[in-house]
């Protein structure tokens, strides 16, 4: 089975491929990500592997035809276990020549084209900035290209229907999705079903999009265009339930669980903010989960109110993307100063400043751990793919709520909105992570908020409501005990110990180093969050070469695994690929004094599989 | 007064054990006795009320409330008081803060709870001056003050606070001041009884950063010629002998007047219950700072639905309409398959 290009088997009618990359491309108003998304859904319920990549600009309507304005959706589908959503495609369905020229570079030579043909006129050539048509100029010499009549044939489709010119030519993208259902031998059903009942009070465009998608296929059939269809088998993936989930989802899931866990109501306090917004759209749908969910007049006021929740005895969380994050600084200083537990998700993004609201970085890692004032500890933890989201929030929340600290989730844009299949987890697995709130005077009949436990260092819990506790808090240095304000210098430097010293012990509290070892590896790569999948999919492609090479991932940014140090110093070479300029890597340079070598990409998408691949056999052979 | 359990309690009750550090001569203290002697007698619990504060001289009084309190950070009382009030709609939660906290650094957080009306009692202490930092001009401070940061005279317009409140929807707003006591707890009663977000200003005298500030209507022989007080269904009048009052003009603007000059059936009748804030926000325009006669008490006390027991309404309703929440079920919701 060859790793580089989708292995061809003939059978019968239909080629075999073990997997294959397809990436609908349009204007922002052309329906790709529709269409992207039901061709997920489709080849997630046949039971394939897959994994997709979203891309579409910030615009709502961005020009329409520039190559600015194109939005695009990627998926990969295959019939093994793969954790990208792969480098190129192969496949590229372009519905104008904006989409051609936006998604060019990415196809490598011997890949498919198929575009629309009636989106190439004078004019969409010229917004596009063509000088001339590349159908015709031979450019596209390398690629196999697909010219189909998508817009007129869509519009003769629909003829007899009598639906307006407009609804007709919207249609395309269902065209389209119809064609592509055809070349992989997807079912019709569930998308007739799904237009039926998505459209079912909107005849015009139910019967305009039906008649499209079957025209599609019709199409593929009939054309002689294209030799035979292809089929990617369902993968043998482990036993279970699976459901396609992207990573906002998850975690707003993996919160849910954690509060059901914990045996506390969550309030999520948020601000409308790409590519976050979503978190907080999930979370208002499970009101009868008990979760208080509310939309705040800004990024401050959201983590102030998360505060205040967690004061009275809330699972507060908030979410957010980087530019909110730094607004938040202030009040996740005040809850590392108040010793509360509260959740902080950062759906990280292109920066600085408003960057690319829609495109996903690991910029923030650095401002995670360090970007407050004064000696603010944090414990943070990374989510490394989707479906992992709903783990990484479960864990955010058990940390949080053990320790009476803000916790804060790093996932980012390249997870929130990136599908995978996901195996329902066990919820009857997942621990008890409740605590106790303080009910009783803990003080010489009296109660001191900040007297901790000795193991754990958390200070007790105890909520408005609770006679005989009453107690005043607040960002002014406490005295250690009883928490009274303390101006004295030994007790600042003891509190500031105390709180670095809580933060620390979690590593006693959480697994070793998840450590993929290889005989033989003297390189190790080390990763954290979103590019498990490509290092994984780079070190599967360096060990089928016949290369030795090892990979650890990051769950936790702070503390480190307690044995981080001994795993890095295990290998003679340290490579650490990130999506930033080097900030673990300095991080492990400056905590272990090991020579890491950084690997960067700040592009605002994923590292692919190849690049992967080259840079580590790259460090292998120096 | 107030009993639980056999006990009364007294204004003991709400006093904590940490020294009380404003400056000496601070009207702070006034309004913490205020807060301190109503609060028996109104029925509060310690253990049932929350004070929660921003940054400022005024931020510092919950560590003087024997209650539960937060003393978080500048302008996000009000945020911070709703993240409470969501949480346990039953707390009585009171939000402490300065003219700079409020409606300077705080100002979007103030509008917003005031527009949600979440069941916080906001008391703004408002003594036109920054004083924890040292003296620099306010936005509640006159136009020309000169100070630390403006030594030619301040350029920026104050804000009119009550202006401020019924211009962001609150449901009840009214004004108090430091040298009153029994005016104070009256309204402090009321912002208490008042379901919904309460906006009470209070007049504080800072004597060492802005002495005086209030006496041209609070000296004691001041007062009767230059507060007006407002009294709900009774004619806005005032002076020692009641001799002025206030008359609405042709336009619907309320206006000072001499009562011999309208008759006492000229006079506007205060009514705090109006639907329509016009009246109430005109009548907050009566004075442009504490140097003509100015209107003190209820200006508004209307009802409105309040924020968190909706919140808590919507969650209530989710779980009648779909039952308790079923998380495998929601996992298990969208398109499903099974690997053998």
């Amino acid at each position: 089975m060859s790793i580089e290009t989708p292995a061809v088997a003939t059978k019968g009618d239909a080629a075999k491929l073990d997997r294959v990359v397809i990436r609908f491309a349009g204007d922002s108003g052309d329906g790709m990500q529709l269409v992207g998304d039901r061709f997920t859904e489709l080849s997630a319920a046949f039971g394939n592997d897959l994994a997709t990549l979203p891309n579409y600009p910030a615009e709502i309507r961005a020009p329409a035809g520039t190559v600015a304005g194109v939005s695009s959706f990627q998926v990969h589908i295959s019939d093994h276990d793969i954790v990208t959503p792969g480098d190129g495609p192969n496949v590229l369905v372009a519905m104008n020549p904006a989409a051609l020229k936006a998604n060019l570079s990415d196809l490598s030579p011997g890949s498919t084209v198929i575009v629309n043909v009636d989106g190439f006129g004078e004019r969409d050539l010229d917004k596009a900035g063509y000088l001339d048509n590349p159908l015709h100029d031979g450019s596209l010499a390398a690629f196999t290209v697909y010219e189909v009549p998508m817009t007129s044939i869509t519009i003769e489709a629909t003829r007899d229907l009598q639906v307006k010119p407009r609804v007709a030519e919207r249609s395309k993208n269902f065209f389209a999705l119809g064609l592509i259902c055809w070349m992989y031998t997807r079912p019709v059903k569930p998308i007739v079903e799904w237009i039926e009942a998505k459209y079912a009070k909107k005849e015009q465009v139910r019967e305009a999009n039906l008649a499209a998608f079957r025209a599609g296929r019709n199409f593929g059939e009939t054309a002689e265009l294209f030799d035979h269809p292809y089929e990617v088998e369902p993968a043998s993936l482990p036993p279970g339930t699976y459901t396609n989930i992207v990573g906002n989802a998850a975690v707003a899931y993996g919160l849910i669980a954690g509060a059901q866990q914990a045996k506390l109501q969550m309030v999520y306090a948020s601000y409308p903010i790409t590519p976050a917004s979503d978190i907080l759209h999930e979370l208002s749908k499970h009101k009868n989960f008990g979760v208080r969910t509310m939309q705040a007049e800004d990024e401050i006021a959201a983590a102030a109110i998360a505060v205040g929740a967690a004061f009275s005895g809330a699972l507060a969380v908030t979410g957010t993307s980087g530019p909110g994050l730094d607004l938040k600084a202030e009040a996740i200083g005040l809850a590392v100063s108040l010793e509360l537990p509260m959740v902080i998700v950062d759906v990280q993004r292109a920066g600085p400043s408003t960057g690319m609201p829609t495109k996903t970085e690991q910029t923030d890692l650095l401002l995670a751990l360090y970007g407050r004032h004064g000696e603010s500890p944090v414990p943070v933890v990374a989510a490394t793919s989707s479906s992992d989201c709903f783990a990484a929030a479960f864990e955010a929340v058990r940390l949080a709520v053990k320790y009476r600290t803000p916790v804060i989730l790093l996932t980012d844009g390249y997870l929130a909105n990136g599908a995978e299949p996901w195996r329902l987890p066990d919820l009857s697995a997942l621990p008890d992570i409740s605590v106790p709130f303080a009910t009783e005077a803990n003080h010489d009949n009296g109660f001191w908020p900040y007297l901790r436990d000795p193991t754990t260092l958390a200070r007790p819990w105890a909520i408005p409501g609770t006679p005989g506790l009453m107690h005043r808090i607040g960002g002014i240095e406490k005295e250690d005990g009883s928490g009274n304000i303390s101006y004295q210098p030994e007790n600042h430097e003891r509190m500031v110990h105390l709180r670095q010293a809580k933060v620390d012990g979690i590593a006693a509290d959480i697994p070793g180093v998840e450590l993929d070892h290889q005989d033989g590896a003297e390189l190790l790569v080390i990763g954290w969050g979103s590019t498990w999948g490509a290092i994984k999919a780079g070190v599967r492609r360096v060990r089928a070469g016949g290369e030795a090479v090892a990979h650890a991932h990051l769950r936790h940014l702070n503390p480190f695994p307690a044995d981080l140090g001994d795993v890095l110093a295990r290998y003679p070479k340290v490579l650490c690929p990130e999506m930033n300029l080097g900030q673990l890597a300095m991080l492990l340079r400056g905590r272990y004094l090991v020579d890491v070598r950084s690997y960067t990409k700040v592009r605002g998408v994923p590292f692919r599989a190849a690049e992967m691949e080259a840079r580590m056999l790259e460090e292998i052979r120096r | 007064m107030n009993e639980t359990a056999g006990v009364t309690l007294t204004r003991k009750d709400f006093e904590s054990d940490q020294e009380v550090r404003w400056c000496p001569g601070c009207g702070d203290y006034s309004i913490l006795a205020a807060l301190q002697s109503v609060f028996p007698e109104i029925g509060m619990q310690p253990h049932d009320t929350v004070f929660v504060s921003g940054i400022g001289c005024a931020a510092r009084l919950p560590y003087y409330m024997n209650t539960y309190g937060v003393h978080s950070i500048h302008g996000r009382a009000p945020a911070l008081a709703t993240g409470v009030a969501m949480t346990q709609p039953d707390l009585h939660v009171w939000v402490i803060g300065g003219d700079g906290d409020m409606l300077s650094i705080g100002g979007n957080h103030l509008i917003h709870a005031l527009r949600r009306n979440v069941n916080i009692k906001i008391l703004m202490f408002n003594n036109q001056i920054y004083g924890l930092t040292k003296g620099q001009y306010s936005p509640t401070s006159e136009q020309g003050k000169v100070t630390k940061s403006t030594p030619f005279g301040s350029i920026d317009h104050p804000f009119n606070p009550i202006s401020v409140a019924i211009g962001s929807e609150a449901s009840f707003v009214a004004r108090t001041h430091d040298m009153d006591r029994k005016h104070m707890m009256e309204t402090f009663r009321r912002a208490h009884e008042h379901r919904g977000a309460a906006f009470v200003e209070v007049y504080q005298n800072c004597n060492v950063f802005n002495d005086g500030a209030f006496d041209a209507i609070l000296k004691k022989d001041a007062r009767p010629d230059m507060l007006i007080p407002l009294r709900h269904g009774e004619p806005i009048r005032f002076g020692a002998d009641g001799a002025h009052g206030v008359a609405v003009n042709r336009f619907g603007e309320p206006y000072v007047c001499e009562v011999a000059d309208v008759g006492e059936d000229g006079l506007l009748i205060h009514d705090e219950h109006r639907p329509d804030p016009t009246l109430a926000f005109s009548l907050s325009r009566l004075s442009t700072g504490p140097h003509m006669p100015t209107p003190i008490g209820v200006f508004r006390d209307v009802d409105r639905p309040v924020y968190e027991v909706e919140v808590a309404a919507q969650v209530d309703a989710a779980v009648e309409r779909q039952g308790p929440g079923d998380l495998a079920a929601v996992l298990a919701s969208g398109p499903t398959w099974t690997v053998p």
